[in-house]
């Protein structure tokens, strides 16, 4: 790579695949013909796959490649076969490595992690051992497109596992050489989905996982480990493990561990499970180096304090694990902001190299009858090995309204659809039907082949006889044929029904609104301004900053008011952000592109227009009413610790004795959550307590300690320092009294203590609560005005976790920070530029193009029942006073076509347009021949 | 569009049409890649077909829901080779209950007449309030459910085949009762009923019931 950012030159080595990859259509003929099975490297080497394949079935481009290391002609020049029966002419084995450089101007490091091997130190039995098995293995084992179709089968006879071992924190946590010290952050949670997997796949597995603390720290995580936990057959066993043999019988693993009551114990398993952590791939080191960037101990991106997105070299940002451990929301909302970032850097270019797609107009066929083309495609010999295409051509000839049918070698290819636009011309047809694959991949590329035909792109329908028809019955071809002419003969009868849908563009205004204004609301509004945007950026008090102001320092030792200090300068300073303060929202209107909201700020009332909306609306310190908090000055909560820490306060810093008490107002009946920072927060206190005062005793009570990630490191260094750690159980909670001792007012604190087995005594000058973090006072206000939900536990629910993880459901409205959900800075910081990027990707548009295929009411038909608004999560239906009463009308823009009004509405008022019940049910009819029904009748006579 | 786009129309539209199974498919349940949820809507839909079904001397098992997501190819195959078994093994729809086809068709016929004001019950009195395959199954299997729909769905459905057998030609008590296969105290509750709400009249001169 040479240059700097804005103009990189960066030169790519592209390894041949020996595909031509313009030509191959994936139909995977040549996967079938292959001879040569190597171990497939996609399902963990557990099952075989063919010298040329497609590297997993959801692929992009879903084209195959061919290993270089197995194919015969590549190795010894003997086979090619695949190049025999490709008929799209696509295996060419002359292609070499091929060097490309290519101009940037922003670069983005998103390498992602590896898995930890096992095999390493042995200390397992992986590789010796026939069943253990990592977490990654099991993961392909429960696929259905894993090695056994989503069999769980064992390695030594194939037989499905009865009781199965997970062991926790295999290759994290530990400090043995080889072994990383951090916490990989999510195995806990993914061997708890491998065990509800498990438990739906085989109801009877007996399921044991042998863990260390239990880190539920996301989002909804810890609702999902007590379901885990409460299902039949499943027991989590705090212990560590080893293993030194199997049962020479029948392989069995024996697993050796130690429990309080039982003392050290030996278990047979038919199968374990690893859960293995994350590692730093060791080409980490070569792409720092290539790229001029610096990596930390652990080997992933040094990480810069108020920028986790950046690197030390401007212009190249990271994104996803390269930042650490890290889980698939936060890969995804931090790729989403290194691409803000990008666009903040590159916002003079945008567009720049966009091309406008110009169509011939529509032409009008509503005055004509239907004249339907059906095009039957062979795909190679995809189709046409097991369905005879000619009759089937032949078939659709004879069915009403249509007047034209052909085959085709790959409907897919170039050539084809451009024959499919000029036969469409030429014939006068008005409809077309594609009989080829499933409409998933290849629909849009067909409705533009319509639309480059003159004709409405809703005329277009795609009847699978390839997933639904010859792959499934590649053994019964007459059967098969009969089957894909039942399947041309339904299209056609539903594609007589269709009609012209119109998409339409709404414009975009180009001002976001960004509700909050903390660390979250005030960083997405600088990368919003500075890709060119006005912001509008409510703060509900005098001042900004939220939450932050009342932290002195992170754990990782960043300076937070410093910091706090320059980006509220930044924020005022930009022209292009305008700041409401003593903001309350009284009004909320329009919808994505068009909002209009009616704010109170300093006695005058303002009516905003804003094209999107961020929520960054912060969260709350919930205030504790336990263990004499409020009653007793010497018990405070860790953010009054860490300010007074900061402050240097006597009382404080020169306290003989601490006891901290973790999981305070959560984790309980009342908020089944974990707060996430709490962990990290009280050892923070307590190491900075340890510096200024080494001689201060110090113990934190904890339920489990969650100091995920990297932060282990410092949890570690908190135990060296000898902070004593005891953990108490939520059925026996830490007791607090004030007594006299010594002559002085000390804090009594008793705890069961499990290793001892006995209650322990501490009494101790200060006590600190890990008060929880409770949603913003104001959400539900907020939730209300711009008709966006809440998660169980009180705070915002984003439309998707992995998907669309700041996203609502309601389109324009996007999240960040601790309003959904309790986040450290530098986890805010990435989700609120994440928050940016993708309201971006709508305000850097002139419009916003809605959907055709969504509902309408026949307002003569409506009874003004209100099913249809009750079925609607996007409220995209509301009543309106028509000359002819009360109505329900729908908003286009904020339908999403699910149609689920339809199958609500008594009188059939409702109309999902594409989906229609008279298009749906001639389908059904046709599902039928006639002839059938009518031999049927005559047979009941 | 959604699986909970399945209109109850549809799987009787399906039957009518002679078909001996039908197989709704949906996404996994809990796993709605949108805020909808609306697999649970066709779950209900296909367990209040069920008891109609049941009602009307179909074998509920002609009708079957099952949720799977896009990458489960192997359990559709599965699905629907066993469900296609099974079908078989049924045999006929209608003949192997033992039932008169042109009496079913009526029946389904009866039952599609009714589908709006199904719709409103289901709105009113059959909805689930938490979207879990337990909350649902325990809610379908309940007494108090079974009694609900037989009180406000089966009662009714007697009065659609009434009226849609007068509608071919008048008809007496004992007729109606005969064709029905009900009690004939039953068929004259109905036929109160719907005279008094102006739906049928007695024919003096054919001492018969006709439509009014």
């Amino acid at each position: 790579m040479e240059g700097q950012e804005g103009n990189f030159t960066v030169t790519l080595k592209k390894k041949p695949r020996y595909i031509i990859e313009d030509k191959c259509t994936g139909c995977g003929t040549c996967v079938e013909y292959c001879p040569v099975e190597y171990p497939d490297p996609f399902n963990q080497d557990i099952s075989e796959n063919k010298a040329v394949h497609v590297y997993f079935s959801q692929a992009i481009p879903l084209v195959s490649y061919i290993d270089q290391e197995s194919c015969l002609y590549l190795k010894e020049d003997k086979c090619d076969i695949c190049r025999g029966v490709c008929q799209a002419d696509a295996i060419d084995f002359n292609q070499t490595t091929e060097k490309v450089d290519i101009n940037v101007g922003a670069i983005i490091l998103s390498c992602g992690i590896e898995p930890f091997d096992p095999s390493i130190n042995g200390e397992y039995g992986y590789g010796k051992l026939q069943n253990v098995v990592t977490s990654m293995d099991y993961e392909r084992l429960l696929s259905s497109t894993g090695p056994y179709e989503g069999q769980v089968l064992r390695a030594s006879d194939k037989k499905h596992p009865e009781k199965i071992a997970w062991i926790q924190c295999v290759g994290s946590r530990r400090v043995t050489e080889g072994e990383n010290s951090y916490c990989s952050g999510v195995c806990c949670t993914y061997t708890q989905k491998q065990v509800i997997l498990t438990k739906d796949h085989y109801a009877d597995t007996e399921c044991t996982i042998f863990h260390n603390d239990i880190r539920s720290f996301g989002k909804d995580f810890e609702r999902y480990f007590q379901r885990a936990e409460q299902l039949p057959g499943v027991q989590f066993i705090r212990s560590y493990v080893s293993i030194d043999r199997e049962n020479p019988e029948n392989k069995n693993v024996v697993i050796r561990y130690s429990t309080f009551d039982d003392g050290v114990k030996e278990e047979e398993f038919d199968m374990v499970v690893l859960s293995v952590g994350l590692n730093a791939p060791a080409e980490f080191r070569e792409v720092a180096d290539t790229f001029g960037i610096e990596l930390n101990a652990h080997g992933f991106n040094k990480e810069i304090h108020d920028n986790p997105l950046g690197t030390n070299r401007p212009g190249i940002f990271v994104s996803g694990a390269f930042q650490g451990p890290t889980d698939i929301p936060e890969s995804v909302f931090s790729a989403s902001g290194a691409g803000a970032q990008c666009g903040e850097l590159l916002d003079y270019r945008r567009g720049k190299l966009a091309r406008e797609r110009i169509y011939p107009p529509e032409r009008d066929v509503s005055g004509e009858e239907p004249r339907i083309g059906v095009f039957v495609c062979h795909c190679g010999a995809n189709i046409s090995s097991v369905v005879n295409v000619p009759s089937a051509v032949e078939y659709a000839l004879s069915l009403p309204n249509v007047v034209y049918a052909q085959e085709q070698l790959f409907s897919c290819a170039t050539n084809s659809a451009q024959e499919i636009t000029d036969l469409a011309r030429e014939k006068g047809l008005n409809r077309v039907i594609i009989a080829a694959c499933s409409p998933r991949t290849l629909e849009p590329l067909f409705r533009d082949t319509l639309r480059e035909a003159g004709l409405n792109q809703y005329y277009c329908e795609m009847a699978n006889i390839r997933e639904h028809c010859s792959w499934v019955h590649a053994k019964q071809k007459d059967e098969a044929t009969q089957k894909a002419k039942d399947i041309i003969r339904m299209s056609v009868a539903r594609t007589s029904h269709l009609e012209p849908l119109q998409e339409f563009d709404l414009p975009v205004d180009k001002t976001a609104l960004i509700v909050g204004g903390g660390i979250a609301g005030m960083t997405c509004a600088l990368s919003i301004a500075n890709q060119g945007h006005e912001v509008q950026l409510l703060e509900k008090d005098k001042d900004l900053g939220g939450m932050a102001r009342r932290i002195p320092t992170t754990l990782e030792g960043m300076d937070v008011q410093t910091y706090l200090a320059d980006l509220i300068r930044k924020v005022y300073k930009n022209p292009l952000i305008h700041i409401s303060h003593e903001a309350e929202i009284t009004n909320v209107s329009g919808y994505v592109g068009n909002f209009i909201t009616t704010v109170k700020t300093e006695g005058l009332v303002k009516e905003i227009k804003h094209g999107v909306t961020v929520i960054a609306t912060g969260a709350d310190v919930y205030q504790p009413d336990e263990y004499l908090y409020g009653e007793n000055d010497q018990v405070l909560t860790h953010l009054e610790l860490g300010e007074q820490i900061a402050k240097g306060e006597e009382r404080i810093v020169n306290a003989e004795s601490l006891v901290m008490i973790q999981c305070v107002g959560c984790r309980n009946e009342d908020r089944n959550y974990c707060s996430r920072v709490c962990c990290s927060h009280a050892i923070k206190n307590a190491l900075k307590l340890k510096k200024i005062n080494p001689e201060m005793s110090i113990s934190i009570l904890f339920r489990d300690m969650r100091t995920y990630g990297l932060r282990e490191d410092y949890y570690r260094e908190a135990a060296e320092k000898d902070i004593k750690f005891i953990r108490y159980e939520p059925e026996d909670k830490p007791v607090v009294e004030a007594v006299q001792s010594g002559g002085k007012s000390v804090l009594r604190v008793s705890v069961p203590d499990p290793v001892l087995g006995k209650r322990l005594e501490l009494d101790v000058d200060i006590i600190s609560l890990a008060a929880a973090v409770v949603p913003s006072s104001t959400t539900n206000d907020i939730a209300g005005l711009f008709k966006v939900t809440l998660s169980p536990d009180g705070f915002f629910k984003e439309a998707h976790v992995k998907l669309k993880p700041v996203e609502f459901a309601a389109d324009g409205v996007y999240l960040c920070g601790a309003a959904h959900y309790p986040k450290h800075i530098q986890e805010t910081i990435n989700q609120a530029y994440g928050a940016a990027g993708r309201a971006l990707t709508l305000l850097s548009h002139e419009t916003v193009t809605a959907s055709g295929s969504v509902c309408e009411v026949k307002e003569d038909d409506c009874i003004s029942c209100g099913a249809c608004i009750t079925a609607c999560t996007y409220e995209a239906i509301e009543f309106v006073e028509t000359a002819k009463g009360r109505k329900a009308r729908v908003n286009p823009v904020l339908c999403k076509g699910d149609g689920l009004c339809n199958a609500k509405c008594p009188t059939n008022a409702i109309v999902l347009k594409h989906f229609t019940n008279e298009e749906l049910m001639s389908q059904i009819d046709a599902a039928v021949v006639k002839e059938k029904i009518i031999q049927q009748i005559d047979a009941a006579v | 569009m959604c699986s909970g786009r399945v209109d109850l129309e549809f799987i009787l539209k399906a039957f009518l049409n002679g078909e001996d199974g039908v197989l709704v498919g949906g996404c996994q349940l809990g796993e709605c890649n949108y805020t909808t949820q609306g697999n649970f809507d066709a779950l209900s839909t296909v367990r209040i077909c069920k008891k109609i079904m049941e009602h009307i001397g179909l074998n509920p098992e002609r009708l079957r829901i099952q949720f799977m997501s896009s990458s489960d190819g192997a359990l559709l195959a599965e699905t629907t080779d066993d469900f296609t078994r099974e079908i078989k093994a049924l045999g006929p729809l209608g003949k192997a209950e033992g039932l008169d086809l042109e009496a079913l068709k009526l029946k389904l016929e009866a039952v599609r007449k009714l589908v709006p004001y199904i719709k409103l019950v289901e709105r009113e009195r059959l909805r689930v309030p938490v979207k879990s395959a337990e909350e649902y199954d325990k809610f379908f299997d309940s007494d108090d459910t079974n009694r609900l729909i037989d009180e406000l769905i089966n009662e009714k459905l007697s009065i659609s085949e009434m009226m849609l057998l007068l509608n071919e030609s008048p008809l007496s008590t004992g007729e109606i009762s005969k064709i029905l296969d009900l009690e004939p105290s039953e068929v004259a509750k109905h036929i109160s009923d719907s005279s008094k709400q102006g739906l049928i009249k007695y024919d003096e001169n054919g001492k018969c019931y006709v439509l009014a």
